[in-house]
């Protein structure tokens, strides 16, 4: 600081003597005194110089040395006393909980227009595993794959936690604010400018919250969009009956059944109640083999393809040509058409099997198919006789649908053109899932307040003003529609873990209300349950409500109670409508299925590696859907059923156009398999995709899975795979033709848990033809030697008390991956990622062999479940140094944890290889949210042990110690395992063998039944019912040797 | 030199001319006592103590990690492992073979190599005890639950394994190799006591001297437990890699499911175990000059051997394919298809290429009498022995019974440091060995010389 002159500070006080001022003169300090600029500045300044700016090197120093030390003090302040925490019993106990306990509670998952009925198990609060609905009308149990990972989406630790507006953490009470001055705003101009845009809805309560909303706003919008959405089918229903009606097939009512690429069995809202129905017409027992028969036409293998008698490879351009010709062939008045070269047979061959079976036959177009096959399909079945029958009509359980894609692209429009001033999205992701050509995220950058609600923080909510976290489906109350209009009304097994907002409070915030998602949800159902409220609305009216014996509810609490208990509102499916198909409906028909299936051939360029002229089909992917299961590590690390990859999507071509292209076959390599990356094409646009030679595709088509190439999904689902998305365009969602391939010189390695996909002869899966079993009943049992019991050395073992077992029928199962999902979540089973993965180190209990059979262009696909086989004669026993695996007295090989010190020479000799290791330490340990969803009754597993299936013996004991205190034996059917549970078609089954009316030991003395290289004299548990096709002798001449899957 | 043996007589003496005690003694214990050690002792120690050092990384990542560090996974859960534990107790097998067979069959061209040769044995046993011990998923346990020691859970291994019976079989042979090589070591041990110079050497060599004066009675002692020893080395040559073979013949994987294994398993020890003494010694003898002890004889004798042993081995190789023809069994049938054209055959022509026609070389005596050229072909066995656990392990394991398990292996970096690291740890006790003990018997060196008194090969 600079010297301050004395003198002339004594000068300046002396003059204010003299200025007559009155009061004594203060000073702060001799600066101010000397009015130097220095203090001026400091008054100016909140803190002295030198205080806010370590200009001084000493200075700092000495800052940082305090500031070291304070924070050591800090720390040794902290090794104070922890708080004490008491641990009491509570003094009022909540109802029925009892620790060790577990608690179901029935509720639904809305899932993409429709709802999966689960019942789900709660530990403690905690839910920890969906299980299915047995008692739904609909669906009389089964889950999906998706609903049984919902659950680890609920402990996600990357689930969106905090409200967030323009990138800061803000306070729901702000947006709230916001959305609710928004709304008011918006009255005014009669909603002009909101626009709400979901997912598909089946929620009667939301449903009427939106149209409560658009009533008082008439100009206001509501946009349903999903990216796999069935906008083709409702345009066929409206283009033949000229209104928007859902058909619900009846496929145990069915004999001859056409599918014209619809994966009916594994997609779409009424998937497990018709894998369920499939499969009942498909039980054979001697003297009585009614069964039906499937012929499929598709662009791309699917899981309804592979339990087909005949299969039919077409590109799905040729399909309607196909779809033409057989409805010319069954007299629809105005169809025509000429079926592609390699389908007259098979064209000439379905028009006589379906017409043989009028009124029992069906014909089912699938969501890539344009309107037209639609319509052509629901022309037939009126022509067959099939309405009332195999196929009845309703209403959509999706609420108020629209346009789809034409919807969305409108709503775009408005976007650009700026006339959207509110945009509220309730639980989509369009910027991810929208076609590439609308550019939505560019969109969205025009409008001036956007709100976007969803469980992650995904791509939209980075282009969104406001995020809102979601409420899991398991966090909140709700309800939703399954497939044939039954309500669930869904309840919460859990607070909300963040701060979360279900999609009823967004809207209701939009109507200036501040409600819970109970008082909603509870008011709309108070209002219709018996039928005296008018307004009903969009969410259907219900009329007067009845328990499922007809009987009236007393009272709304009787009502309600009874509808949470039982998980759905009995009464609510829809009744059938009846149809008249509308004048010209077909007429329009020819137009679409003129393609002409000349002009789809494979153009070769000049170049060797580069193919033109391909198609390119769009699918949902098998494990992530559309992209919103990308963050979930169970489904990422679960293996497709068709290719078996997992953690990427690859690109689907014919063998014979990977010749053209020069890919030589793929080949497994220490680290997962070999692919061949190419460039993808279409109109100029290149994306660069991985290879997957799939045997049954269509040549010259080209299949990408769509739901990878996330960016905004998560720390699991972030940068894997390519974006299918990118050639999708919203005029042509799921075919595009035009496309080139080119060959790079690039290999991509991809995790794959099967290479290998021959059964190089050996009786592994084996099949029979329906004249086989009709000739000799037991012909799955002469494909292999088996040794007997009695011709061993030692006595067998007598087996006084339970002797449990299992049956897996290969006739049922139709490969959709729902009892792995299961098997992970009821058993801890860690999540490896996908370079373990790739190292051959997968954890899963149970997989799903996959083996093709026949010609690599048309080839049949079989689907065998194999878990611990728990052999009588078991090869792990006798080589574990350490007693690790013993037999139990009741037949199971049991794993001891604890004993295990990890020699590997158990799944050395155990020939199914379905022995797991812990190489590293895979279970995660420390993320609290994964703690909470793991099964408590189930040990999580350390480094260095060997796992595997135990046949869920966590619920064996379950069911044993219940038999005990009521004083009975364990009833047949009394103990599910996980994979059981799950599995919509009833393939496998468990249970007692020493029970002689067991539905296991009914299984295991089936003719069909074998064991899976019994040969080896292992005497396996687990036996596998032989499958049993039913092909039209017209198309496959009766082989004349025995039953394929090997020799005698 | 004259001969008890009814064989024609060798034209190579089995010691060079020209020697009395005196030089025996001088020549053999000067090198621990005398001489600084040879530059070329240095380099080997050093390549072998680097080498150690990764070893001691590996088993830390190991440790800090898991066996996943390693490259195997499911199906192939054994790789390096038991590769490496399968040839290092194979390699020990000639120490012994030396030792004990040879000494009970009065061969007295066994005596200048048998004290590095059962040396060899007892560091190759080392090496191959860290892998069973490694191999599992917690050494810590399994360092002493495979054991059976009393405890209050009353839980004892599983005896029905046939690791259990490894356990018992290499720990007796670790056991009897290390007692068989001591005490064949006292009477030297006490020369050496007597020749030392510094207090410290004479008071180790003392102490494990445990008092030898040469006395008569001493004498007659040490003969007796001598011979007690070799008896019971004898049939542990045989056991230990018959029960090693048990670890893959009693298992149901097609490859190791085989009757042929204990033999054919016992004799591929053997030549390996020959072919290592060979690469260790041929260098050993130039680097000390010690071409007078062990001789051309010597070596052509162990090139005897191995040729014998490796049609044994490779009759093995084609009785295995002959019964996978044989047995019309699809699974036997596929593991040789695999075998020979899967993805592994590269290593399983070099196998044959190693083990099947390159030991043809010695029936030319010329070739056995190259030192050159059997020292190539020694370390060819060496590796053509190597990748025959490896084809049996890898190539059994990665495609079974079901296609859909079928998987790829490859040797991870942390196995190839573990693989090199005991080579280190082999090396580097070898080295140190040589340094500190006489390397050759020199009490038996002594009898071996004409005018040696009590001629030993009658005496014994």
């Amino acid at each position: 600081m600079r010297d301050i002159d004395l003198s002339a500070i004594r000068a300046r006080l002396a003059k204010q003597d003299g200025t007559g001022q009155t009061g004594p003169a203060f000073w702060r300090s001799l600066d101010e005194v000397a009015e130097t600029p220095e203090f001026a500045a400091m008054l100016h300044r909140e803190f002295p110089e030198g205080a806010s700016e370590f200009t001084d090197p000493a200075g700092r120093r000495d800052f940082l040395r305090l500031m070291g030390a304070s924070i050591a003090l800090a720390g040794a302040a902290a090794c104070t006393r922890q708080p004490t925490e008491h641990i009491v019993p509570y003094v009022k106990a909540p109802e029925d909980l009892v620790p060790g306990k577990p608690l179901f509670f029935a509720t639904a998952m809305p899932f993409a227009g429709t709802a999966v009925p689960v019942l789900v198990e709660s530990h403690m609060g905690r839910p920890t595993k969906i299980e299915p609905n047995p008692e739904h009308p609909f669906t009389h149990g089964g889950t999906d794959l998706f609903a049984q990972a919902s659950v680890l989406e609920l402990y996600d630790p990357d689930r969106s936690q905090t409200v967030m507006g323009k990138g800061e953490i803000r306070p729901w009470s702000e947006l709230s604010l916001a959305l609710t001055s928004a709304g008011a705003g918006q009255k005014g101009a009669g909603g002009g400018g909101l626009r709400i845009l979901s997912g598909a809805v089946t929620s009667p309560t939301l449903a009427a919250q939106i149209q409560g909303l658009l009533t008082a706003m008439p100009q206001a919008k509501w946009i349903q969009y999903e990216a796999i959405g069935n906008d083709n089918a409702r345009a066929g229903s409206k283009l033949a009956f000229g209104d928007y009606l859902e058909p619900v097939y009846r496929l145990d009512q069915a004999d001859v059944i056409l599918s014209l690429d619809a994966d009916l069995l594994d997609a779409g809202a009424g998937k497990l109640r018709y894998a369920r129905d499939f499969a009942t017409r498909r039980q054979v027992v001697p003297g009585q083999t009614a069964m039906n028969r499937l012929y499929v036409a598709e662009s791309s293998p699917s899981n309804t393809g592979s339990k087909s008698d005949h299969r039919l490879s077409l590109k799905a351009r040729e399909i309607p040509a196909l779809a033409g010709a057989i409805a010319a062939g069954l007299g629809v008045a105005g169809a025509a058409g000429q079926a592609p070269a390699s389908a007259t047979a098979f064209a000439t061959e379905v028009v006589k099997d379906l017409q043989a079976h009028r009124g029992r036959a069906l014909v089912v177009a699938g969501e890539r198919q344009p309107a037209a096959v639609h319509a052509l399909a629901h022309a037939m079945n009126a022509a067959l006789g099939s309405v009332g029958t195999t196929v009845v009509y309703t209403q959509t359980p999706q609420a108020n649908p629209g346009e789809g894609f034409a919807g969305l692209r409108d709503l775009v429009n408005e976007m650009n053109a700026g006339t959207v001033a509110v945009l509220v999205i309730l639980g989509a992701n369009p910027v991810f899932t929208a076609p590439s050509d609308l550019k939505f995220a560019s969109a969205m950058g025009k409008v001036p307040l956007s709100v976007h609600l969803g469980l992650h923080r995904d791509e939209t909510a980075a282009h969104s003003q406001w995020h809102v976290p979601e409420t899991h489906y398991l966090e909140t109350w709700s309800d939703a529609r399954t497939g044939d209009g039954t309500v669930t009304v869904c309840q919460p097994l859990i607070e909300p873990m963040y701060e979360c907002r279900s999609a009823h409070e967004l809207v209701a915030a939009l109507s200036g209300e501040i409600k819970t998602p109970l008082e909603i949800v509870q008011g709309f159902w108070k209002a219709n349950w018996d039928g005296r409220s008018a307004s009903a609305g969009a969410g259907g009216a219900f009329g007067k409500l009845t328990d499922t014996t007809g009987v009236d509810f007393a009272t709304f609490e009787k009502f309600w109670r009874r509808v949470l208990h039982d998980g759905f509102v009995p009464g609510t499916a829809f009744a059938p409508k009846p149809v008249a198909l509308a004048a010209g409906a077909v007429a329009a028909a020819p137009a679409a299925a003129a393609v002409s299936p000349a002009s789809s051939g494979v153009v070769p360029n000049s170049s060797d590696t580069s193919v033109g002229g391909l198609e390119v089909t769009f699918h949902a992917d098998p494990s992530v859907y559309d992209g919103r299961f990308a963050n979930n590590g169970w489904l990422q690390e679960l293996p497709k059923p068709f290719d078996k990859v997992c953690w990427d999507n690859v690109a689907y071509i014919s063998p014979r156009t990977a010749e053209q292209l020069g890919v030589g076959e793929r080949k497994p390599v220490v680290y997962g398999v070999e692919v061949y990356l190419a460039n993808l094409t279409v109109n100029g646009h290149t994306l660069q995709v991985p290879l997957w030679i799939m045997p049954g595709q269509p040549d010259g088509s080209i299949a990408l899975h769509l739901g990878y190439g996330r960016t905004h999904a998560g720390r699991i689902g972030n940068g894997l795979g390519y974006n299918a998305n990118f050639f999708r365009y919203s005029s042509t969602p799921w075919v595009l033709q035009g496309a080139s391939l080119t060959l790079l010189d690039q290999i991509y390695n991809v995790a794959c848990t099967q290479g290998h996909f021959q059964m190089e002869n050996r009786a592994l899966i084996r099949v029979g033809t329906r004249t086989q079993f009709e000739h000799d009943p037991t012909f799955a049992q002469h494909m292999a030697h088996v040794p007997k019991p009695d011709e061993s050395m030692y006595a067998p073992w007598k087996y006084e008390g339970h002797a449990w077992g299992m049956a897996i029928d290969l006739n049922s199962c139709n490969g959709c991956n729902a009892c792995v999902v299961a098997c992970v979540a009821e058993n801890n089973i860690p999540v490896v990622g996908k370079l373990q993965v790739m190292k051959g180190r997968e954890m899963h209990w149970l997989r799903i062999d996959r083996y093709w059979e026949g010609s690599p262009d048309a080839p049949s696909v079989h689907f065998q479940p194999v878990a611990c086989q728990q052999c009588e004669n078991a090869p792990c026993e006798v080589v574990c140094p350490v007693g690790a695996t013993v037999h139990s007295d009741e037949g199971l090989n049991d794993m001891v944890y604890n004993r295990c010190v990890g020699t590997r020479y158990c799944s050395h000799n155990c020939p199914y290889k379905v022995r797991r290791f812990n190489f590293l330490l895979y279970a995660d340990w420390d993320t609290p949210t994964l703690k909470m969803q793991r099964n408590p009754d189930v040990t999580v597993r350390s480094r260095g042990v060997m796992e595997k299936c135990t046949y869920c013996v966590q619920r064996i004991n379950t069911a044993r110690q219940q038999a005990k205190i009521e004083d009975r034996k364990i009833k047949d059917g009394e103990i599910v395992t996980a994979c059981e549970a799950a599995c919509p078609t009833q393939a496998i089954v468990f249970g007692d063998l020493n029970d002689k009316n067991s539905r296991v030991a009914k299984a295991h003395a089936d003719p069909r039944s074998y064991g899976l290289l019994a040969e080896l004299n292992t005497r396996p548990r687990t036996t596998y019912l032989a499958a049993v096709r039913n092909p039209n002798t017209a198309l496959t001449p009766e082989p004349a040797g025995p039953a394929t899957g090997g020799h005698h | 030199m004259s001969s008890p043996n009814p064989s024609p007589p060798p034209t190579i003496p089995v010691l060079g001319p020209g020697h009395n005690y005196a030089s025996i003694t001088d020549k053999i214990s000067d090198i621990v006592l005398q001489f600084r050690a040879p530059i070329r002792w240095f380099l080997g120690f050093v390549v072998g103590f680097t080498l150690l050092q990764g070893l001691l990384l590996a088993i830390y990542m190991l440790l800090f990690k898991g066996v996943g560090v390693w490259g195997i996974n499911i199906p192939v859960g054994w790789g390096f492992d038991i590769i490496n534990f399968v040839w290092w107790i194979g390699i020990g097998h000639a120490g012994t073979l030396i030792s004990a067979i040879l000494l009970l069959f009065r061969q007295q061209w066994r005596t200048s190599i048998n004290r590095a040769a059962e040396a060899m044995t007892l560091f190759a046993v080392a090496c191959a005890l860290l892998f069973p011990i490694f191999h599992t998923g917690r050494p810590w346990l399994a360092a002493y639950w495979l054991l059976p020691y009393p405890n209050t859970m009353g839980v004892w291994p599983q005896f029905r394994s046939p690791l259990i019976w490894d356990v018992f079989a290499v720990s007796t042979y670790g056991t009897v190799s290390a007692l068989f090589w001591f005490t064949g070591l006292i009477p030297d041990l006490a020369t050496m006591r007597d020749r030392a110079r510094t207090r410290v050497g004479q008071v180790i060599y003392g102490a494990l001297a445990l008092g030898w004066r040469g006395s008569a009675r001493h004498w007659q002692i040490y003969e007796t437990a001598y011979l007690i020893l070799a008896g019971l080395s004898t049939p542990l040559v045989l056991s230990v890699h018959t029960v090693v073979s048990f670890d893959f013949a009693v298992s149901l994987l097609p490859g190791w499911h085989a009757t042929i294994f204990p033999p054919y398993f016992v004799a591929g020890a053997i030549y390996s175990g020959f072919a290592m003494v060979l690469t260790l010694l041929i260098p050993m003898r130039s680097i000390y000059g010690l071409q007078d002890m062990i001789t051309l004889r010597h070596l052509e004798n162990m090139a005897k051997i191995m040729l014998v042993t490796g049609l044994i081995v490779f009759y093995g190789y084609m009785m295995e394919a002959f019964f996978a023809w044989y047995s019309a069994n699809e699974f036997e049938k596929y593991m040789i298809y695999n075998r020979t054209t899967g993805p592994y055959w590269y290593m399983y022509w070099t196998l044959i290429f190693c083990n099947g026609f390159v030991p043809q070389l010695l029936w030319f005596k010329r070739i056995r009498l190259n030192v050159g050229i059997l020292f190539l072909i020694s370390i060819i066995v060496n590796i053509g022995m190597w990748l025959e656990r490896y084809v049996i392990i890898v190539t059994s394991l990665h495609r079974d019974f079901l296609p859909s398990s079928w998987g790829m292996y490859q040797g991870s970096r942390y196995d190839w440091s573990f693989y090199l690291g005991t080579m280190g740890l082999f090396l580097t006790l070898f080295y140190l060995f040589i340094r500190v003990l006489p390397m050759i018997a020199m009490f038996e060196m002594r009898m071996l010389l004409p005018g040696g008194g009590n001629t030993p090969k009658d005496s014994h």
